[in-house]
């Protein structure tokens, strides 16, 4: 029995052997995959960088958190003007505060700046960590925010489970991420059915759509 | 037994090579003197020094303290250091914050934001770099050619914000930063 616990002990010092839950009291368990970054494919991604293409020095803004080498890849490649607006640190910011309430209203003004003049938004899956109200009003400022014949790149995840990390999304490639969580306050996953997502961004049309093995589905949204 | 010490002999120059030219004594020299005179045209703001106004030089400058206002470096590395706090537009060839920046950056050859840098503005360089653990907030403008610097320049009033974009609202308040986003 000792030598159980001596055994558990060096494997946990040296981190060997098959990975165990949490004790008892000390969080929730870790998700599958929560801890360490995973190359998956994107059959939007291509479809979005093309529509980015055709555009003369387009002007791209992402709602994710900086990323280093997505801000290079963007700007090499189609030397686009790009805004970060890192609308997770925000969740984040009103999640540690307990103000999630204010949200909404946060999000209708932080956005109130020119309307129609952004080529493509990247959104990555920051829907996901929205209440209804918070994501119709960010959805609607986004609508207003992409010009005509802009895109607007969206994740949308299908299964209801607690989530406790955002998610960095790196591309590797064209048609890869790099999906790099940390942590986050965290709390339920909103999960919002496909009508759902096209009634609330209402004004623009599902370009593509295509559902993951990973439970999260991808959307390409165009305004006409 | 009655091996000698090398330790404790002098250390000797290695001998000169054969038919060598006489002047190849200077390049057997260590290239202290050289270092010394990279070293001595960086000049240094220290951590307690606040500057208000503008800042022009010719010298690659690393900033510690605090600057409000302009700096122009247009030939010239600038560095913010960890503890350097500006809030100015800067124009530079090189920008490398390591501390924090409230305002527009321009560089004709590449903006550096390290581990635990901070800028809060809109930054216009051929090359832009922002590390993991990084801050940023603003637009990144990564155009061709060093000619393309200039409408950022143009602009007579000196701006310590983002210029609003699209979506955003008010430049000149930038939401705080949760400690864990950095």
């Amino acid at each position: 029995m000792a030598g159980d616990n001596t055994a558990r002990t060096v494997s946990d010092l040296f981190r060997w052997g098959p990975r165990r839950g949490n004790p008892e009291g000390a969080g929730p368990p870790p998700e599958p995959g929560a801890d360490e970054a995973r190359v998956l494919p994107s059959k939007i991604l291509p479809k979005f960088l093309a529509a980015l293409a055709h555009q003369e020095s387009p002007v791209l803004v992402d709602l994710g958190p900086v990323v280093g080498s997505n801000i290079t890849f963007f700007g090499e490649r189609l030397s686009c003007k790009i805004f970060v607006e890192d609308v997770c640190a925000e969740i984040e910011r009103h999640a540690c505060r307990d103000a999630a309430a204010d949200l909404p209203a946060f999000l209708e003004t932080r956005f109130s700046g020119r309307d129609a003049t952004a080529d493509g938004i990247l959104c990555w899956d920051v829907f996901d960590y929205l209440e209804r109200r918070a994501a119709q009003a960010l959805a609607s400022r986004l609508v207003r925010m992409v010009k005509p014949g802009g895109s607007v790149l969206g994740f949308f995840g299908t299964d209801d489970v607690e989530r406790h990390h955002y998610t960095k999304y790196e591309i590797v490639d064209d048609s890869r991420l790099r999906h790099r969580p940390y942590p986050a306050t965290g709390g339920h996953r909103h999960v919002l059915l496909n009508r759902d997502i096209i009634r609330m961004f209402e004004g623009l049309e599902v370009s593509e759509q295509v559902l993951l093995q990973i439970k999260v589905r991808e959307i390409l949204f165009r305004k006409a | 037994m009655w091996k000698r010490d090398d330790a404790v002999r002098p250390p000797t120059p290695p001998p000169a090579a054969p038919g060598g030219p006489a002047g190849d004594a200077t390049a057997q020299r260590p290239p202290e003197p050289k270092r010394q005179l990279e070293r001595d045209t960086t000049v240094n703001i220290g951590k307690s020094v606040v500057i208000k106004g503008e800042l022009n030089g010719s010298e690659d400058l690393t900033i510690e303290g605090q600057v409000e206002g302009k700096i122009e470096l247009r030939q010239n590395v600038l560095t913010i250091g960890p503890n350097g706090k500006i809030k100015a537009q800067v124009f530079a060839k090189a920008v490398i914050v390591l501390g924090e920046v409230m305002g527009n950056v321009s560089a004709t050859e590449r903006v550096d934001i390290r581990d635990n840098g901070s800028v809060d503005g809109d930054i216009a360089a051929p090359r832009v770099a922002i590390a993991d653990g990084a801050h940023f907030r603003g637009s990144i403008d990564m155009q061709r050619g060093p000619a393309q610097a200039k409408p950022a320049e143009a602009k007579p009033e000196a701006k310590a914000a983002p210029a609003p974009g699209p979506g955003q609202a008010q430049p000149a308040s930038p939401a705080p930063q949760p400690a864990g986003q950095r």
